[in-house]
């Protein structure tokens, strides 16, 4: 960037409070902007409080967009208030976050805005007065360096990869409130229902730790191993291709060229060969334990620790040696789902597979 | 329901890649070819929709003379008419310039949904779709799951985080397909001859208005091949001494646990 310039990051928030990937794009802005102010917007209803959040983790400038027509996210409400804002301001350069919404406003954004946009980021830097962005192309078969020209740039930066910022007690943000003028009318999408994904207590594209299954668990029922596991580890459950195909776990659990792309900091995967497709979507984890019982298997070629054995035998003592290991570390701490695979899975084994 | 379906070609994702000597591109001597993935469950969804509701489903793609291929794939799939929007200048368009050609060339189709994959398997950019739709002033549903067609409106079931969100949107609009929304169909083989006889509209940047090629705001600086992550360690032996072990090796050397 010409000198350095201020950067925007666009805040999403849950349940009042702003997401992770808004502390980790609060991170990378302030690295980004060096001298310069780190702007967060937020938009919502009843958000007044997101304010405080966002400056203690480094926002010199918060502005608040505050409707009720602006919660639940939708395209249109958000892309025209943070649109005009953002027309206005003109920055240099804005991070959005690879989200649900984050990938559904961003490139509008960019086609509104006609600013330059890179989806995908695995790292955004200031190389030589430019803004250069890497992010995996051809299905992880390769990355991609990318440079932006002139004008707004728009960088959609992958979950996970950038540490969050510290929160500092006692740092405070310019407030600025920005107006909306939203016609209800001008809104094309109503939200009618937001049905949570029962087994998901945490997104998998947001956890830290994943417990993955495949072929090798040999049917429906035996995810349920990996529900134990993930209970006590506070883990997201996700699934290599050939489970969904054959209508044992529902597509979402997906991982791999035609699922998810995830970097948790520990991936396990059971029972999973790794296919290319597969690893595509999970080989960005920062540690990855395979359990299989084919030496031979692929998925030991990227595997931090190879656990060559039965997964029906290894699970279960793993399953045993964390509680303990948890029971030591925590009183209680998190509970495990109380009847693991019954909430989950709705229709698993039941679907059709195609 | 005239419904129109934007595809692209894009290297078979089964085979692997050679990245060029210059790093700007890949080497496609040798590389096959198909519809991107995604968008085959774009071209199945309009054939339903058209099965269900009658009207048309006309294809449109932006690319090289060999893209024509994924064309002829969606028409012996079922689709009516293909659009090949072709000239040298596209190579140097990023996604919303393309977004820009493709709005273009769908303006000129009487079209009551536009349907697009999520995104495709070359790039992976996810970009063209709400692009598109921003330049054709509709509203837009991305990564749909499921979708149900009422009068003037459609129901759309979207995946977010944790969730799913299900969204009214009022017709026309751009719909972004998640591999869920169906299983795709082969091509039969009367449809395969008939895609043969079907003429393929091609159509330059002139024919659309565009005077000049949208500038690219991002540029290709190169590609290299991912970094090799090493095989760690290799833990065999007695299940439970083996169990022990990983576990003190995620708490104590990957500090994971």
């Amino acid at each position: 960037m010409s000198a350095a310039s201020d950067v925007w990051v666009i805040a999403e928030h849950a349940g009042g409070r702003p997401r992770k990937i808004t502390y980790e794009l609060l991170g990378l802005a302030k690295t980004l902007a060096g001298p310069m102010k780190v702007h967060a917007v937020a938009a919502g209803r009843g958000i007044a409080a997101l304010a405080d959040d966002l400056a203690a983790h480094g926002a010199h400038v918060v502005h608040v967009a505050e409707s009720p027509l602006l919660e639940p996210y939708t395209t249109d409400a958000h892309a025209q208030v943070v649109g005009s804002l953002l027309a206005g301001a003109a920055p240099g350069l804005v991070l959005v976050g690879s989200t649900a919404a984050g990938r559904d406003l961003a490139p509008r954004l960019a086609a509104r805005l006609d600013a330059g946009i890179v989806t995908d980021c695995a790292s955004v830097a200031v190389e030589d007065e430019r803004v250069v962005a890497t992010r995996p192309v051809m299905t992880r078969k390769a990355i991609a360096r990318v440079a932006y020209g002139d004008g707004m740039r728009i960088a959609v930066v992958l979950p996970n990869i950038y540490p969050p910022a510290p929160a500092e007690a006692g740092r405070s943000a310019e407030v600025r409130t920005v107006p909306v003028g939203l016609d209800p009318g001008s809104i094309r999408t109503r939200v009618i229902e937001v049905s949570a994904i029962k087994r998901e207590t945490v997104p998998l594209t947001e956890a830290d730790i994943i417990v993955s299954g495949g072929r090798g668990l040999r049917g429906p029922e035996n995810f349920a191993l990996l529900d134990k596991l993930a209970g006590i580890l506070g883990a997201a459950v996700g699934s290599s291709r050939p489970p969904v195909d054959s209508g044992w776990v529902p597509h979402d659990y997906e991982i791999g060229q035609t699922g998810k792309t995830v970097n948790p900091q520990l991936y396990i995967a059971c029972g999973i060969s790794g296919a290319p497709q597969h690893l595509a979507g999970m080989s960005g984890s920062r540690c990855i334990v395979a359990i299989n019982k084919d030496p031979q298997a692929p998925i030991f070629g990227i595997a931090t620790y190879g656990v060559v054995g039965d997964v029906f035998e290894i699970l279960p003592l793993l399953t045993e040696e964390v509680r303990k290991l948890k029971g030591a570390a925590t009183d209680g701490g998190r509970t495990a789902p109380s009847d693991p695979g019954s909430a989950g899975r709705d229709g698993a084994g039941r679907t059709a597979g195609g | 329901m005239n419904i129109v379906v934007c595809v692209k070609h894009v290297p078979d994702t089964e085979v692997p890649i050679r990245i060029r000597a210059d790093g700007r591109g890949i080497e496609e001597s040798g590389l096959n070819f198909v519809l991107n993935f995604y968008d085959e469950h774009g071209v199945e969804e309009a054939l339903r929709i058209k099965e269900r509701f009658g009207g048309t489903v006309t294809l449109v793609t932006a690319g090289p003379a060999r893209a024509v291929e994924a064309l002829r794939t969606g028409l012996a799939m079922g689709a009516d008419a293909a659009i090949h929007i072709q000239e040298p200048a596209l190579a140097s368009l990023d996604h919303i310039g393309t977004a820009r050609v493709l709005a273009a060339a769908i303006k000129s189709v009487p079209c009551d949904l536009v349907l697009c994959g999520k995104l495709s398997t070359d790039d992976n950019a996810a970009i063209v779709g709400p692009a598109l739709a921003e330049f054709l002033g509709l509203p837009q549903a991305t990564a749909v799951t499921k979708l149900d067609l009422g009068d003037g409106n459609a129901t759309a079931h979207r995946e977010v985080e944790g969730a799913v969100e299900v969204l009214e949107v009022t017709l026309p609009a751009v719909i972004t397909v998640e591999r869920g929304i169906n299983e795709a169909r082969y091509p039969s083989l009367p449809g395969i001859m008939r895609a043969k006889r079907t003429p393929v509209t091609v159509r330059t940047l002139a024919d659309l208005g565009i005077t000049a090629p949208p500038p690219a705001h991002v540029e290709l600086l190169g590609l290299t091949p991912p970094p090799k992550r090493q095989a760690g360690r290799r833990l065999e032996g007695e299940p439970a001494a083996v169990v022990h072990d990983l576990v003190r090796a995620l708490r104590e050397e990957a500090k994971v646990l």
